[in-house]
């Protein structure tokens, strides 16, 4: 199988690597890069677990192959808290229990940290339908909408 | 300090203490089993049958092996070399690992490959090739029992796996002969599959020099796993002192991380063969379509009683359709769990239950999808006909709920089905339920909306749960009693670490056992480090499903720290140089009857057990104990919902649900209410929407999650949620366990509710999952659709 040179910035660090061309974005995280913060869930990209940010926007890694992010910036989970200080949005799924066995997390953190982005205040209905794209199978999503509800606040007043 | 100030800061019962699990969690820092990478490690992935029955007549492994990469290609025969082809299941049946010439159901694992990585074992098994041939299929286990069917096993003299059956049969038949009102409806709880985020998998490595095996694994009961597998390999050598199952991080487990499956067998023999590491990880479709499924019930369900609605007699009579072989996850003594609980929450003169097992084409399972052994199965039944039965006699569905409950002062209460129930107040539960959502102005409401033609549906459920396996006396798994285990050792200088043979998937174990340790020895929570999964070092115990981590478990826990407490009581007064009997204990301390200033704390108490401990004592602080629960707990509670049907599509909106549950003592609300939200949702998810179904090859429907439906934000209700707390009498903290009641008790509101909106065009059932498409079907059968 031919190998493509590519150069993708995740979480700020430039990485360069010699991919095969049918490598997931999601497996060059985990299996090339040993990030193992996003998870896989299944395979008909439903369920969101592979949540990461690509130039910003929300995208599912298994969907993505490692070459269509060459020359992009690519945030994961592990970028999400800057010089050791929680991203808001981490503080929120502890403060407000949106998190159960953890597994959908990492996606549910990086899609909502981009919904925010992009609409600072937004109402329930909003909430439920921008994480529509990520399964939890724990929480019931109760306490996850109230922690992007949090997030929001804290974001609001700066923090 | 005053006792109420000590008690919070020591964060003990009651408590919203936030969650300890959570720091990695949030930062991505988990260590879940397909996060582990051992140096050399290979990849197992499995080639699965396209066929639900057939002949394999050969496995041709030439292009496999030429796939730059793979290493072996692993089948029946390699496996039966070692004897290690078959497993017992955990109801004592037999599973195949790998087959020696047959397959029973569509995506059996057929053969293994090994390979250096993910992609290049997977593309090992797309160069396996075999040839098989087909055979005919059985799909419905009624079809299954008629004479000529087609025979799924080949070493069982039928399709027929064992009859199970509870209760006086004489007394309900008279009884159902003598009552002026009978009810009976069919009633289907369908296959579904608990879907848990993360797939199941394992990293077996097995050391050569040292013989001994490490398995990090998905499991909700790693030492009954570790037994398991010895076994099943004992003749090979492998005895238990040789090997150590680490159930790491688990993404969700809901009783499907329970049994053992084949694909685990394979990495250990794969890691054995080869002296290096082996991972196997399922993908999503693998997970959906030959794990263990959940329910398949076909219940044909009967009740009788009086005009005036008092019930006196139930009779349910039930096909289990168990697949390929009985691989339910059970007591062993249950084959039928304890569906038995199906008296529910009422007072019956008399009831009979019998259910059969049947083998079809179709994976193996019934293990308990979020719930204690066919409870959900049991319950959905008595809640859906209590309904019936009210609306029969014309009765509202709470008034006759009222009055046939068990009542508060007849616990504890001896079922007709011999359950002794511990407590409840399953009026108050109802009462509250009914002032949260404004019953009576609700069936107001209905009446004027029918009156329009507008169809809405109020539904209740006042569900009795059977948690907490369970007295030694009657439950076992394979043998081993169904107690479970803390071990505590607080150390020198007052902090703690507690290690239990349970394992958390996300109930937060490692915050709440805490708590109740801190609670008990007063040692803040935050000083209390809880560790599970680790056979090699947490006690002994049966795990983590059932909603037993509380009732059993967590009970230990209480009982090891007063086993502490009572050492601690003898060192301080050695210390305080007073009698012990003149001590007397308040969180944290123990003190001089009379002179509170003279007391000795937890810690200068932990300090001196190493430092300073009396003559002929032996030195140190620490107490294990592996608790047999005396009874099971009865969690209830009482839920109702109000749905809405659009009589254009047959949508059914859900536009309010209440539920009251009662759990006993919550050790931490913020977690309990977590746990019921999650619950509601899979309870709403087969109510409503998922479903595996087959078709008549033996083809799943339902393998990937486009096909199979969980519900995301948008579906979900918003659930509002209240409490009655009615203490367990026999549980050392009064907790009854809480992780499963929503999931077993709101399904039959949901269909109680839109059964309720069509009753009066004379619906009496309808099977969930309920979807918008059946239902039209409903409207359209009885001229009640509208056009847009």
């Amino acid at each position: 199988m031919s190998k493509h040179h590519i150069s993708v910035t995740i979480n700020g660090k430039t990485h360069e690597a010699d991919v095969e061309s049918r490598l997931l974005l999601v497996h060059f995280l985990r299996e090339n890069l040993n990030m193992t913060g996003t998870h896989i869930g299944c395979d008909t990209t439903s369920c969101g677990a592979c949540t990461v940010q690509l130039n910003g926007k929300p995208v599912k890694s298994c969907t993505v192959l490692a070459v269509q992010a060459d020359g992009m910036e690519v945030k994961t989970v592990e970028g999400l808290a800057s010089n050791g200080k929680l991203h808001p949005i981490q503080e929120a799924f502890h403060e407000k229990h949106g998190l159960q066995c953890g597994y959908c997390t990492p996606g549910m953190m990086m899609t909502s940290s981009a919904l925010l982005e992009q609409n600072p205040h937004p109402t329930e209905d909003e909430i439920r339908q921008g994480i529509s794209g990520n399964l939890c199978r724990c929480t019931g999503y109760t306490n996850i909408v109230k922690a992007v509800q949090y997030a929001a606040d804290k974001m609001a007043e700066g923090g | 300090m005053a006792e109420a100030q000590i008690e919070s800061k020591v964060h003990g019962l009651g408590h919203s203490r936030k969650r300890v699990e959570d720091a990695r969690f949030i930062r991505g820092q988990g260590n879940y089993i397909d996060d582990f990478k051992l140096p050399g490690m290979l990849f197992l992935d499995i080639v699965r049958s396209p066929y639900a029955h057939a002949k394999i007549k050969a496995i041709h492994t030439e292009k496999a092996m030429a796939t730059p990469g793979v290493l072996a290609v692993i089948d029946g025969p390699t496996l039966q070399k070692y004897n290690v082809h078959n497993m017992p299941t955990l109801m004592s049946d037999t599973q195949m690992v790998l087959p020696i010439d047959t397959v029973k159901y569509q995506y059996q694992e057929v053969a293994a490959v090994l390979a250096t990585d993910r992609y290049t074992a997977a593309d090992g098994v797309a160069a396996v090739e075999v040839d098989y041939e087909p055979l005919p299929v059985v799909v419905d286990p009624f079809k299954a029992l008629e004479p000529g069917a087609v025979k799924v096993r080949d070493d069982k003299e039928s399709n027929h796996i064992w009859h199970w059956e509870w209760g006086d049969k004489a007394v309900a038949d008279q009884d159902f002969d003598n009552a002026e009102v009978k009810v009976k409806e069919n009633i289907y709880i369908p296959r579904i599959h608990v879907s848990s985020i993360e797939t199941c998998g394992c990293v077996a490595k097995w050391d050569p020099v040292n013989t001994h095996l490490t398995l990090w694994m998905t499991t909700q009961a790693p030492h009954a796993i570790r037994t398991v597998v010895a076994l099943i390999t004992g003749h090979l050598g492998l005895s238990e002192e040789k090997i150590r199952i680490i159930s790491p991080d688990i993404g969700g487990g809901f009783g499907g991380k329970v049994p053992a499956y084949p694909g685990y067998v394979i990495a250990v023999a794969a890691s054995i063969v080869t002296g290096v590491p082996v991972k196997w990880i399922e993908d999503r479709t693998e997970n959906l379509a030959a794990d263990s499924f959940g329910r398949d019930y076909h219940i044909t369900a009967e009740l009788a009683g009086k005009k005036d609605g008092t019930l006196t007699s139930l009779r349910f009579k039930t096909i289990a359709d168990h697949g390929y072989t009985d691989a339910a996850a059970n007591p062993s003594k249950f084959p039928a769990g304890l569906f038995h609980i199906c008296t529910g929450s009422y007072t019956f003169h008399s009831a009979f239950v019998e259910v059969d097992g049947v083998y079809t084409n179709k994976p193996p399972g019934g293990i308990a999808y979020r719930c204690s052994f066919r409870v959900t199965e049991a319950v959905h039944a008595i809640e859906r006909m209590a309904d019936v039965f009210a609306h029969e006699v014309g009765m509202d569905p709470a008034e006759f709920r009222m009055k046939n409950f068990v009542k508060p002062e007849q616990f504890p209460y001896k079922s007709a089905l011999g359950w002794e129930y511990d407590s409840g107040n399953y009026e108050g539960a109802l009462r509250k339920a009914m002032d949260m959502i404004g019953y009576e102005d609700l069936r107001k409401e209905q009446e004027e909306k029918r009156a329009r033609g507008e169809f809405m549906g109020i539904g209740i459920s006042s569900f009795t749960e059977i948690v907490g396996a369970g007295p030694s006396k009657h439950f076992d798994i394979l043998g081993l009693k169904m107690f479970d285990s803390c071990e505590i050792r607080v150390h020198p200088t007052g902090k703690a670490i507690a290690r239990f043979g349970t394992k958390s998937q996300g109930q937060g174990h490692e915050t709440t056992y805490a708590q109740i340790i801190a609670e008990e020895l007063g040692i803040p929570a935050e000083h209390i480090k809880v560790e599970e999964g680790d056979t090699d070092t947490a006690p002994y115990g049966l795990g983590t499903y059932a909603s037993r981590s509380t009732p059993v478990a967590g009970a230990a826990a209480a009982i090891a720290s007063r086993k502490i407490r009572d050492k601690a009581k003898k060192i301080a007064a050695h210390l305080l140089e007073a009698n012990e009997d003149d001590l007397e204990w308040e969180t944290g301390r123990f003190f001089v009857k009379g002179s509170p200033d003279q007391g000795k704390t937890i810690q200068e108490i932990a300090f001196a057990a190493y430092t300073n401990h009396p003559q002929g004592m032996e030195a140190g602080l620490e107490a294990v104990d592996y608790y047999d629960p005396p009874n099971l707990t009865y969690p209830f509670g009482s839920y109702i919902c109000v749905v809405d049907i659009d009589r254009g599509t047959g949508q059914v909106k859900i536009r309010r649900f209440v539920a009251v549950d009662d759990c006993g003592v919550r050790i931490n609300p913020m977690i309990v209410e977590g746990q019921i939200h999650g619950g509601l949702t899979m309870g709403f998810a087969p109510a409503l929407m998922e479903e595996i179904t087959y078709d008549e090859n033996g083809n799943i429907h339902g393998a990937n999650f486009m096909d199979y439906l969980l519900p995301t934000a948008v579906e979900t209700p918003k659930w509002e949620l209240g409490e009655t707390v009615t203490p367990s009498p026999h549980h050392p903290i009064g907790a009854k366990g809480v992780g499963e009641s929503a999931t077993v008790g709101a399904p039959a509101a949901i269909a109680n509710a839109v059964v309720d909106a069509l009753w009066h065009l004379g619906v009496r059932n309808i099977d969930i999952p309920i979807t918008a498409r059946k239902v039209w079907e409903v409207l359209n059968a009885h001229g009640a659709t509208l056009e847009e």
